[in-house]
Parts: C-alpha cells; structure tokens; sequence
C-alpha cells in the first residue's frame, strides 16, 4: 500500500516553481495505477517524490506504513531496493552487456557473482531476450533495451516498479509489447506498477486506475473505466478527446446518446462491428470522432458515437458492442 | 649528395645516434610512462572530486574546499614548466636526493601534469549522462558504489583518450627537462643541437620523438575504440 498525503514540492530557482500542490493518492497493492497528465504537469517530480529522487518540500510517502521521508540515508538506500524504476531513455549502462547490466544492482546489494549470474540469467528468460545475455546495449532495439531494463528493475524483487514514460520512446507495436510484459510481471509476480505517461492509450491498455494531473495537482482520480466513460475535469477531458475529436462534443440531437466505446487488444475490427450493429440491431451510429489503431491485426484506440433513441435502443446498442471481445463501451454523460 | 653522407659530421652523427640513441630513448619513454602513471594517481581522484563534490552532485563537498581544490589546479597549470622545474627543486631534493638525472625529472613533470589530469578526468567524467547516475541512486547505490561501478566504468573510453593526450604532453615535458639535467632524447637534442650546434643530430631526436608521439597516440586512440561497447564491431 502507497500512501502520498499532502505530498507538495516547490523547486527554490530565481522564480518559485510549485511542481506539486497538495497531492493526495493511495495505491492499492497489485495495482497498476496511473498518473497522466501533459508534459510540465508534475508527473516526473510525482514519481521521483515515491523513492525520494526528489525531496519532497513537505508531506508524507507512506509505504507499508513507513515514512520515506523519516528514513536515515542508509534506510532509504535499502528501500529503494523495494521500489524500483524504469525510464524512458531506459538508462542502460552502456558499457557493460545485458547480463551485466541486470546483475547491477545485485553487485549493489553485494550478492555474490554466481548467484547474481544465475538470477540475471533466469530474468532475462522472463523478459524473453534469452540469447541476448552477452550483447551490448548499443547492440539492441529500443524495445530490447527496455526489457533489460525491466529484467534489471525486477533483480531485487521489488515490490513496486515505477514506470516513468517508460514507453515514450517507443513505437506502437513495441509499446504494445511492453506494456503487456509490464501487465504479466503485476499479474505473476504480483508487483504494484505505478505508470506515468502523457500518452492515453497506455492507460487504456494496462491501468485498473488512474490519476490525472494538471499543474500540479490531483485533479480526478479513480477507475480507468470511470474517467473514461465520465471525465469531469477540463484536463481529462482534454486526455480523454484528444484534438482530433472537438472539444465541445455535443449531441446534436434531443433523444442522441453519445457512448464511447474502447478498443483494447481487440479481435473485433473497428468497421464491421458498427455496420454489424446497424444489421443485427437495427441502430444506426454516427461516428463523432475516432482514434483508433491497428497492430498485430489487434485494434486499439476509441471511438465516440452518437446513437439516437430511447434507453432502451442504449441498452440495446450497450448490450451489443460489450458483448465484442476487447471492446468497452459506456454512455457519456452530456 | 655522396660528400654529404661521407662528411665527418654525418659520420659522427650516425656514431652518436648508434651509442646513444637506444638508451636515451629508452630514459624518455620511462620518464613519459612514470611520471603519466603518477599524474593519472593523482589527477583521477582529483577530477572525480571536481564532478561528485559539486552542489546538486552524488557527494556534494563544502563549497570553500571545492574552490581552493579548482584555485589550486589553475594555480600549478599556469606557472610554465621550465619555471615549475626550478621552483619544485627542494621537493625533488626531498624525494629523490638529487634534483638532476632521470629519476630527478620525474617530481616536476608530476607536478606539472597532475593538475592537468585532473581536468581532463573531469572533462571524461561530466561526459556520463546524469541520468545514469539518477538510474543508480533510484537503485540504491552508495555515492562510492556510484563513482566506482558506473562514473569510472562509463567512461573508461573517454578516459583513455584523455590520458593519451596526457602522456603525449609529458613526453613533450620531458623533452624540456633536459634543461636541467633530465635525461632522454631531449637532453641530446639540447646538448648536441643548441649547445654544440650539432643540428643532425638533433634534428634526428625530433624525429624519433615525433615517431614516439604518433605510436602512442595510434595506440591510445585504438585501445580507446576497441574498449568503446558503444561502437559497433562487426
């Protein structure tokens, strides 16, 4: 359990910058929770707050119940090795190849070498980059490197993994990939993952919850379901339509209702599953907007749709696209 | 052309180079080598001072200290070698009992290049990219840990490119060092080319230094790209 209360941090340069006001979350174990907000939002400063990168100016980082902030230097080192991190530039240590690299900080914790070896051995399995114990980083695709980073975070057994913008750097399909490692890992080890990104479809892809911030402060948080189907906030919704899809959605109708409808590892082809529901259900649907992808013949992304009717074509046209595999739908409210 | 290599000056040269050279060149690489190996001692430590003691930095130092560290690495940069020879005499005297021949000339030439090492090692070290640091703190390495696993094995490249310059430098020292009595090709160029103006000869020492400074360089610049994992070698 992670526990940030009040949690504020003021960066003291020529000009006072309020990175964190008052933040105020607490995440669940075996969670995988996000934190997304645009770039200068406060999302790096967030994470770096949890394994104190960052000192916080004031407020409180209660893991299991410890005060991170009360921790002696020495503590905090061994924490740390609870919580650990991968980044977007995954920071790989250049000059040492991929076993190495994961046997890092068990050299830290100084494990001795044949057990270290062992370990980093059975991790590279896990992040499927079995053969690539002796390669070097510059010897590696992007996707490839982030593995080895996640193999190296998870060498200390952590119990929380940090993810920041840990997919930033990738394209799609490697996205993808390394998102649904990040999912198995919380699922089989049963590791909490915090991830923070600017992007929504990775918190549509893998978070159970999610936390938006803006300028600093909290300003919706709960299931990515929720928000999803319900942003409140201007800074959700401005994630939640991106600008591809007007700001201002509005029914164009009195008796329209606007759904919106998830596409996450989809069978389900985007196109034929409206024209499926215009047949077999008779409900015509207006595509308001759409974002949609895409990959390994899997598609991903959203749509909005306005449907005409009574509540009970809704529950009908509800009825029908949640029944598709990997497709959410849900009623927006106007 | 056949006068010139039957006149006695260049009769004389080819004698003076077959009984002298060798162990004159052997003087001048053991200086260069020496007195690189105790610059590097203690310039490396110096430079990683400069970068971790830094605010903000891995170990941060107090600030007074990290300024009279920086005002005494320009302070013996600046004073030019020949006079730094004379002016470290007494330490010489100290340490090797004499303050002329070979051994003598190893004291100032450390004392020349040490601080210049230490910049160079610093220059090496700010190459690292902070975020590896992050990467190592957020994993619970000590500011030790940190320098000795990923500050000097990151930029191991780096600093043998650096210490290559250094050792060229030296051995353009120890040349100097002749002045004084220090021993090597220097000496004989000086002795034999300005004081007896003998210029064959010491046109021939230059020759052989030139050789000497780009089979260093030539080794230094490969052992740096072959240890360079960056580099891709097919």
């Amino acid at each position: 359990m992670i526990e940030i209360k009040n949690l504020s941090k003021t960066f003291d340069t020529s000009q006072k910058v309020h990175a964190l006001k008052d933040v105020s979350l607490s995440i669940a174990d075996g969670d995988i929770f996000g934190i997304i907000g645009m770039s200068g939002a406060g999302k790096s400063t967030l994470v770096r707050c949890i394994n104190l990168l960052e000192k916080p100016t004031s407020g409180q980082i209660l893991i299991d119940g410890i005060d991170m902030t009360s921790l002696s230097e020495k503590e905090l080192r061994k924490m740390r090795r609870k919580i650990t991190m991968i980044f977007q530039n995954f920071n790989l240590l250049m000059q040492k190849n991929c076993l190495k690299n994961i046997m890092f900080p068990l050299e830290l914790e100084k494990v001795d070498s044949k057990t270290a070896k062992k370990r980093a051995l059975e991790l590279l399995e896990i992040v499927g980059l079995k053969d690539k114990a002796k390669a070097y980083p510059s010897q590696l695709s992007g996707g490839q490197k982030q593995r080895v980073a996640i193999a190296r975070a998870l060498a200390t057994n952590p119990e929380v993994l940090l993810c920041d913008e840990a997919t930033s750097a990738l394209d799609p399909s490697t996205t993808h990939s390394i998102l649904q490692l990040i999912k198995q890992i919380n699922e089989k080890l049963n590791i909490t993952c915090i991830v923070i990104t600017h992007q929504m479809n990775v918190i549509e892809e893998i978070c159970k919850n999610v936390a938006i911030l803006d300028n600093g402060e909290i300003v919706e948080q709960g299931s990515t379901s929720e928000i999803f189907a319900d942003p409140k906030s201007d800074a959700a919704k401005k994630l939640v339509f991106p600008e591809s899809v007007n700001d201002n959605i509005k029914p164009n109708f009195e008796d329209e209702h606007l759904l919106r409808v998830v596409f996450t590892n989809s069978e389900t082809a985007v196109t034929p599953l409206i024209a499926r529901m215009a047949k077999q259900e008779n409900i015509e649907a207006n595509i308001m907007g759409a974002s949609t992808k895409t990959i390994d013949s899997k598609a991903f992304g959203f749509m909005l749709l306005g449907i005409r009717g009574d509540d009970e074509v809704l529950r009908r046209a509800l009825d029908f696209l949640n029944s598709s595999q990997g497709v959410r739908a849900k009623e927006i409210n106007k | 052309m056949s006068g010139f290599f039957n006149s006695p000056e260049f009769i004389e040269a080819i004698e003076i180079m077959k009984t002298q050279f060798p162990i004159a060149l052997w003087e001048t690489f053991y200086v260069t080598v020496v007195s690189t190996f105790f610059s590097v001692l203690i310039g490396l430590p110096l430079g990683i001072l400069l970068v971790i003691g830094e605010k903000n930095s891995v170990a941060p130092l107090p600030k007074p200290f990290m300024a009279f560290l920086n005002w005494l690495i320009n302070l013996l940069r600046s004073v030019p070698f020949l006079i730094l020879m004379i002016l470290v005499f007494p330490l010489t005297r100290f340490i090797t009992g004499t303050t002329i021949g070979t051994v003598a000339s190893i004291v100032p030439l450390v004392i020349a290049s040490f601080p210049f090492v230490a910049r160079l090692a610093e220059s090496s070290f700010r190459e690292i990219d902070p975020n590896l640091i992050e990467m190592a703190q957020s994993m619970g390495a000590s500011p030790f840990q940190i320098v000795k696993k990923v500050i000097i094995p990151e930029s191991i490249p780096s600093l043998i490119s650096n210490i290559t310059i250094a050792l060229t430098t030296i051995l353009g020292y120890s040349a100097m060092s002749g002045i004084i009595g220090g021993g090597g090709l220097g000496k004989i160029a000086i002795n034999y080319g300005y004081y007896r103006y003998k210029y064959l000869i010491m046109f021939a020492a230059v020759i052989v230094l030139i050789l000497l400074v780009q089979i260093f360089q030539s080794l230094g610049t490969a052992l740096a790209i072959k240890l360079d994992k960056r580099i891709r070698k097919e």
